[in-house]
This record gives structure tokens, C-alpha cells and sequence, in this order.
């Protein structure tokens, strides 16, 4: 059985991900909630991996729970917490239960996260993680071993496109699909033609790009993520429309914000699909998806 | 080159020198007295400390370089009160109490925290330099080593917490990979960043690590 996010893809359909962030603890209810509550409105969802270097339930969990209630998964898989032979564990045990994507990432510094002092492995780069995909799906391990029984993956990465330096980004994005990345989810976007010269650049290559949406739930938030997050750029008059809303209304703002971006994404056909990114708030995708008339 | 060290908690050598009354306490004449936390001075206010604490020092030396091999004959030297003593606090790096460790037969305590081993970039400014990995890559990354310069250690570009410049870590340090990008730019070299670098070779001489030259 081939990935359904692939199909989709490879359909030229205007593709929607979004993700799931997996409790810290056994709770899984809200996780569960959540699943049920996007799992069709999407064609796939990620599941993350400790983000921010944060302690939580696994990605690997997160995706057999989307499994479970007939959804597909995108394994989210860092190089931050497991050495090549971990990383080749997960990628077999994914496979073998029929988890069909794979989103090969760095991983956030340890330093960031809840559990400072723990060692951060970084053993493979996200780039070489690509190549090891790849190598698996040939039936040789990354010691150039031979496998008993191979994966086939869907394999994408992340890029920023509102980096800066921009340079050494396109060519990191470059080295990812020369190592077999298939698609792109991108760093929040929220200024379209910074957006569309970007893609400019991207369409050279055989890859599939889905734009990424982080819902802006008031204008605090906005301003800080254009300050302190590294790659987002927040145009000041969307910061200054979401300091204009009601009081009480700012969320309702960021998701028409968030809708209409997705739906002028869609209209211009600037790239094949969006990434939903509603941390924390995962309930109102389907709010977004409705304003975006999707 | 230089090794980096700061000064343990006094406390901490407290505990670790517990029943241990009589001590002989050593400092380094070379990167301990430039960091200022075991040269002379430093020593002479250990000591004092030491002896606030009830702690009998018999003796005392700052060695020229404490790691280096003369100092079993300077120790020789201080022989009488190094015997009456029941431990040896060291101010020097771990390099410093790994080399008395191998001459004394008495239990070893260091009071400094050893950081990195370190080159001095512009007047009191430190950067590690070398991870000391076994297999340079030095020629392909613009001499900028991004086993030390990048947080992660990545070999193919940076993360996406890079930002500006900077690193995701820390704004105030730089971003190997931005270093790398501008210094290969200038040089015409910006191919060498588009090569791929396979994962790199961990256990080139596994630890522990040892050579014999002879
Ligand atoms: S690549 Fe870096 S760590 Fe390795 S030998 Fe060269 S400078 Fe040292
Ligand atoms: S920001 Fe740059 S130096 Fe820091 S971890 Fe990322 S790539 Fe490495």
C-alpha cells in the first residue's frame, strides 16, 4: 500500500497536513480528541517529536493512535534524541506497522527544552537522515548491511523560507532533495510574495511544497514570534490587524488571517499544498479549513 | 591554546574533602593563573579559606604547568609536606590532577571545573577550537570546524533555528554555518557547501583513546 498523502500529491491535489502535539503523560484522551476531530477534514497529520525538545508521548505513539482511528500519519522523526542505530529502529518499527510518511528532521537544540541538561546525540544530520530513507528502502542498513525486509517511505523535510541568511537555506534545501525528499513542509509564511519568490526558486525541483500556517492567536503573540522565532517574518499590518480586534476576538481574527492566506495559496497555485501549525489549538483547524472554503 | 576552568562551589570541595583534615594544596602557573582561578592568589585564598574551615594545610606550590611531566620533581621537592598531608587539592585543570594523580598515591581532589580547552580569538576571548574528532574536515568547511562552531555538531548546513546569523542556542553566538556560508562566498568556494557530507566516523580511535608514539 502506498502513502494516501503521496496519491494526494502525486493527484496534484491542493494538499492539507496538519499536526498533533502528544501529551506529557499517559492522558491520552485530548490526543485522541483531537485525531478524531481532524483526521478527515486533512490528508495527513504529523505527529511531533518532543517538540522544542520538550519531554512528551512519542511521535511513534501519536501515529499509531492516527493509525488506529484510520487516519494517516506523518512520523516526525529528530535527530536530536537517538543515535543511527535508534533512528533505523524507529524507522523499521514505523514501517512494519504500516506508518507510510516520514518527516526527517534536525531537531531543536537540547538547551531549549525541558530537560536542559540532557545530551543532545545529533549522530546524523537531517540531510543524512534522508540518505539513510533511502539506503533502507534499498535493503541496506546504514552500517551497509544487508536488511531483512526493506521500508518504503514517504519522505519529506522542512525548510524556512524567511531564513538569513537566505543562501545557505536554498542550498540546505537543495542537499535535502538530492538526498530524497519528496516533499516540504515550510516554516510559518505569512508575507505572500516573499512567499511566491521563494517558490520561484523551488519550483526547479521535483518536490512537492506545503506552505506553513501557524495560527496567530493574538497580537502579543505575533509580535513575538516575528522578534524571537528564528525564520518568521510577521508583516506589520498583520500585526497591527490583529491589535485591532475586539477584545475577545483576536483567536477569531488569526484563523480568518490563517484562512484566507490558505485560500489565496490555493487561488494563486503558489504551491501544492498547506501545513497547518495550530499549537495548542488544535480544535480550531476545522474553523480555518471553513474560512479558507476548504 | 589554553584550558578554561572556573572554581567549584567552595562547599563542593568541603564535601569532597570530608575527614580529609590535613591538605596540600596545588595551583598551575600557566592557564589557571591566566583564568585567575588557580594561580597564586587563588591558591593563597583557598588556603586561607581551608584553614577558616578548620583544615590543616601543610604546605602548598603553584607548579609552572601542572600537567606537564617536571612536576613529579617539583613535587619531590615539597615532599615532606606532601606526606603529612591526607589529600591534595588541586587548582589546576583535570588535565593538572590527572598528571599528580599518576605521581601521588593520596586521594586527589580538584577544586576547579574544567570547561573546554580553548583559543584565544581576541584579547580574554576563548572559543573551542577542536573536538579533537580524528578526521579533520577542516579543508572543506572554510578552516571553521561545525563539530565545535555549530551547537549540534551538524556536518550539511544549519538548522532551522538559525537566525540572522546567530545561533538558535544563544543570540549572542554566531551561526557556524552562516560563518562558513560568508567565508566560502568570499573565497569563491561556495560548491564545497553543496557537497553532501556523509555521517561522520565516531570511533575513529574509540575511547579510551590512546597513541604510542614510541
Ligand atoms: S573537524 Fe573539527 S573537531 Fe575534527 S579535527 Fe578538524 S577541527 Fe578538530
Ligand atoms: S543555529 Fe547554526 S550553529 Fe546553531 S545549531 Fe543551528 S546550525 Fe548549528
Amino acid at each position: 500500500m502506498v502513502s494516501k498523502l503521496k496519491q494526494a500529491m502525486e493527484n496534484g491535489k491542493f494538499v492539507i497536513t496538519s499536526e498533533i502535539g502528544p501529551p506529557k503523560g499517559t492522558d491520552l484522551e485530548k490526543m485522541y480528541h483531537h485525531i478524531d476531530l481532524l483526521k478527515d477534514k486533512v490528508d495527513a497529520l504529523n505527529v511531533t517529536d518532543h517538540q522544542s525538545s520538550v519531554m512528551r508521548f512519542p511521535s511513534i505513539g501519536g501515529c499509531l493512535a492516527i493509525q488506529e482511528l484510520g487516519g494517516e500519519p506523518v512520523l516526525q522523526l529528530t535527530c536530536r534524541d537517538r543515535n543511527r542505530i535508534a533512528l533505523q529502529a524507529e524507522l523499521l518499527l514505523a514501517y512494519s506497522k504500516g506508518i507510510k510518511n516520514v518527516l526527517c528532521l534536525t531537531g531543536d537544540a537540547v538547551p531549549v527544552g525541558d530537560h536542559s541538561q540532557a545530551k543532545g546525540i545529533f549522530d546524523l544530520d537531517s540531510v543524512q537522515l534522508l540518505h539513510g530513507v533511502r539506503q533502507l528502502e534499498e535493503g541496506i542498513d546504514f552500517g551497509g548491511n544487508k536488511l531483512e525486509g526493506a521500508v518504503q517511505f514517504c519522505a519529506g523535510a522542512t525548510v524556512t523560507p524567511e531564513a538569513e541568511p537566505i543562501e545557505p537555506q536554498l542550498i540546505k534545501f537543495e542537499k535535502k532533495v538530492a538526498a530524497g525528499a519528496e516533499f516540504f513542509q515550510t516554516q510559518a509564511i505569512y508575507d505572500l510574495e516573499r512567499f511566491a519568490k521563494f517558490m520561484e526558486f523551488a519550483r526547479q525541483f521535483p518536490v512537492k511544497i506545503l506552505a506553513g500556517i501557524v495560527l496567530l492567536s493574538s497580537a502579543k503573540m505575533a509580535q513575538f514570534m516575528n522578534d524571537h522565532v528564528p525564520g518568521i517574518f510577521v508583516p506589520q499590518e498583520l500585526i497591527d490587524e490583529m491589535a485591532a480586534a475586539p477584545k475577545g476576538k483576536a483567536l477569531k481574527k488569526g484563523i480568518e488571517i490563517a484562512g484566507r492566506t490558505i485560500a489565496a495559496l490555493k487561488k494563486e497555485s503558489l504551491c501544492d499544498g498547506v501545513h497547518i501549525m495550530a499549537i495548542n489549538r488544535e480544535e480550531v483547524v476545522p474553523e480555518i479549513l471553513a474560512v479558507a472554503g476548504l | 591554546m589554553k584550558s578554561l576552568t572556573k572554581q567549584k562551589p567552595f562547599d563542593e570541595v568541603i564535601q569532597l574533602s570530608d575527614q580529609l583534615n590535613r591538605v596540600f594544596l596545588i595551583g598551575c602557573g600557566t592557564c589557571a593563573t591566566m583564568t585567575k582561578t588557580g594561580g597564586i592568589n587563588e591558591v593563597q585564598a583557598m588556603k586561607k579559606s581551608l584553614q577558616d574551615e578548620g583544615k590543616l594545610v601543610t604546605g602548598w606550590v603553584v607548579l609552572p604547568m601542572a600537567c606537564d611531566e617536571m612536576t613529579a620533581e617539583l613535587l619531590n621537592e615539597n615532599k615532606k609536606a606532601v606526606q603529612d598531608a591526607q589529600c591534595i587539592i588541586v587548582m589546576a585543570c583535570a588535565l593538572g590532577v590527572q598528571r599528580i594523580n599518576l605521581y601521588l598515591p593520596l586521594p586527589v581532589i580538584p577544586a576547579l571545573d574544567t570547561l573546554f580547552i580553548g583559543m584565544e580569538k581576541s584579547p580574554g576571548h576563548f572559543f573551542e577550537a577542536c573536538a579533537q574528532c580524528g578526521q579533520c574536515i577542516l579543508g572543506e568547511t572554510a578552516g571553521i570546524c561545525p563539530l565545535t562552531a555549530c551547537h549540534k555538531g551538524l556536518l550539511n548546513g544549519p538548522c532551522g533555528g538559525t537566525d540572522k546569523g546567530k545561533c538558535e542556542v544563544d543570540p549572542e553566538k554566531d551561526c557556524a554555518f552562516t560563518l562558513i556560508y560568508e567565508r566560502l562566498k568570499e573565497q569563491g568556494r561556495l560548491d564545497l557547501m553543496r557537497k553532501y557530507h556523509p555521517p561522520k566516523n565516531y570511533q575513529v580511535i574509540p575511547r579510551p583513546r590512546e597513541s604510542r608514539l614510541l
